[in-house]
């Protein structure tokens, strides 16, 4: 939630970040407690030049064992044929490239690819648009309504997703659902009993409505409080130089908040392309396997279907395509702390 | 400045209007739960449950192995989050206030570790968990939970580390505090917030990981709240009432939880941002 503000924090004032001396000093810090430290010592003290890698230890190993290692087991488990048989009998059965050759090879994989893209696309730019403009109306409402809209974005915000699946389904259900009551009434009697889950478009329309749902409220929300940090001088000048809403939103409160969309834009990118319970919940990747996207896809062929050792291949190329699409904004942050 | 009196109102019509989109879905969501089932199962909806009933909560928490689920869920959710928050507080801090040889590395090891698709990587999991004879236990989901969770605590607490003026710490070790002292008297209470606030995501994932409990832990009691819910709504999808109470009672911990911490996870992140 507050991975922007770290990157407002480095963008606004590299100067406190720089804080005067050369960091690696303050390893040392230890010894200070004796007295005001020398204004420049150079080469820290070697505890102090072990202390980050300590610090974080526990993380790194935890990373190492618990992500590390399910990975390159799953490398390797790519490169094998493992189906029911092999994994009853513990057999290891070497296939080379043989997985990775068969899944380029179909047309579903590239078909499933391209519809994780679109999909995930339609629902970020959804999310970003929608997020921003509620956040926007945020500030401009008073403190009643403002913390009435909180509540209720609060409210979406935290329902689990399994609970939220299970009443959206309900919503949406065919014979009593209040959507469809709600379409009939507006004089739309086609859906009166429309099934959503029986086409893929609609199926998608109802995935959709429910991610945007829930994942608005932290756009909007952490929009809102990120704008109460923009000093109101520059709201002020800008007002004064005549500028409109829309240009008041692109040359104040777009530019100082850049870190916030970038950071924003590629957890809801992530988000959204690994949404998996959603879209399994809602119908399964159904129908006839239209609404897979990639994480369902390789699910449904390693775990429902049994071909572990294709499913291992299908996982890691759906991290290679998630890492492609943010491979931008990962450089982009990076290149940030060099600059620190 | 005063504004004209339609610019005052399609603000307040828009956000009474989103308030009511936001906020029907868990509206109905309690209101089916509280509902006899001649008024669920009905043409034209009932909007309020005048003739209300807890029949529905009644065969929730009976169902096969609810308190043992809810137990184990409550047990690996707090664990998780309360290892994650430690390690992350660690390694926030190191990454942070000290500049070292790999540090970038590291932290595009943490960003990327963010990214993992958990979904995809239940068989090797499966794999390594069989072989270790963790099957249906709740070691394997604890540690596994607490990593899904590390990266975006880590890296979040990163912010709220940042916005405390380095200052503050200086000053208390000039005034004879070790730097651990100096830490834990001065910068963790102002990390209170960020705390609170990341732990909310964390909570949140760790209580609806549902892919992994799903391969792990098939034995009926040692599944998480989760796959009671799924199973519970295909043995009874027929049912509304009764489906809508048993997702009730798993979404409202977070929901109090939420309602409680959210504003402070908010005025955290404000005072945080306005450091910088």
């Amino acid at each position: 939630m507050a991975v922007q503000l770290d990157d407002a924090v480095d963008k606004t004032a590299p100067q406190t970040g720089k804080g005067g001396a050369p960091p690696t000093r303050r390893g040392g810090g230890r010894r200070a407690g004796r007295g005001p430290r020398p204004p420049a010592r150079h080469s820290p003290h070697p505890s102090a030049r072990r202390a980050p890698y300590l610090l974080l230890l526990p993380a790194l190993l935890a990373t190492a064992v618990f992500l590390g290692w399910p990975m390159v087991r799953n490398l390797l488990l790519s490169f094998q044929n493992l189906d029911m048989k092999e994994l009853i009998q513990h057999l290891t059965d070497w296939r080379g490239v043989g997985n990775y050759q068969e899944i380029l090879g179909s047309e579903q994989f590239w078909r499933v690819t391209l519809r994780t893209l679109v999909f995930t696309a339609v629902n970020v730019v959804l999310i970003m648009v929608l997020g921003v403009l509620i956040g926007l109306l945020l500030a401009r409402l008073g403190k009643k309504m403002r913390l009435t809209l909180s509540l209720a974005l609060v409210l979406a915000w935290a329902m689990p997703v399994i609970a939220a699946t299970t009443v959206f389904q309900w919503l949406f259900d065919s014979r009593y659902g209040v959507v469809n009551w709600l379409l009939d009434k507006a004089g739309w009697h086609a859906m009166a009993h429309y099934d959503w889950v029986g086409t893929q478009l609609s199926t998608f329309f109802v995935i959709t409505v429910l991610i945007v749902w829930q994942s608005l409220p932290f756009v909007a929300l952490n929009l809102y409080a990120a704008t109460t940090t923009i000093p109101r001088e520059l709201y002020e000048a800008a007002r004064m130089d005549g500028a409109g809403t829309w240009k008041v939103f692109t040359s104040v409160t777009f530019p100082f908040l850049k870190p916030f969309f970038l950071a924003t834009t590629f957890l809801e990118i992530i988000w959204v392309f690994k949404a998996f319970p959603q879209i399994f919940a809602i119908n399964e990747g159904g129908p006839d396997r239209l609404t897979e996207t990639l994480p369902i896809y390789a699910f449904t062929e390693g775990v429902g279907n049994l071909h572990f050792g294709m499913g291992a291949a299908i996982s890691l190329l759906t991290i290679v395509v998630l890492l492609a699409i943010t491979a931008y904004y990962l450089r982009l942050t990076l290149k940030q702390e060099e600059e620190l | 400045m005063k504004r004209s009196l339609a610019g005052r109102i399609w603000p307040n019509a828009t956000a009474i209007v989103l308030a009511l989109g936001f906020a029907f879905p868990v509206y109905w969501m309690f209101s089916t739960a509280f509902k006899p089932t001649r008024d669920i199962i009905t043409e034209d909806p009932v909007w309020f449950p005048f003739h209300g009933t807890v029949e529905h909560f009644a065969t929730a928490v009976n169902a096969p192995h609810f308190w043992t689920l809810a137990g184990n869920s409550v047990l690996v959710t707090v664990l998780a989050v309360g290892l994650s928050l430690v390690i992350a507080l660690c390694g926030a801090f190191a990454l942070t206030r000290m500049r070292f040889k790999g540090r970038k590395g590291i932290l595009l090891t943490f960003m990327i570790a963010q990214m993992a698709p958990w979904e995809v990587m239940v068989i090797s999991i499966y794999l390594i968990v069989r072989d270790a004879d963790l099957l249906n236990s709740l070691l394997p989901l604890t540690c596994f939970y607490m990593l899904m969770v590390l990266p975006f605590t880590l890296l979040t607490l990163r912010g709220y580390v940042a916005a405390v003026p380095k200052e503050l710490e200086e000053s208390a070790m000039v005034d004879g505090c070790s730097r651990r002292q100096a830490f834990l008297k001065v910068v963790f209470p102002l990390l209170a917030p960020g705390l609170m606030a990341t732990s909310l995501f964390g909570f949140i994932t760790a209580w609806n990981e549902f892919p992994l409990v799903l391969v792990l832990n098939k034995e009926p009691a040692m599944g998480t709240l989760p796959l009671w819910l799924s199973q519970f709504q295909s043995q009874f999808g027929d049912d509304w009432g009764a489906t809508m109470a048993a997702a009730s009672i798993f979404a409202v911990p977070i929901l109090v939880l939420f309602l409680f911490l959210q504003r402070k996870a908010v005025g955290g992140l404000t005072s945080g941002a306005v450091k910088g």
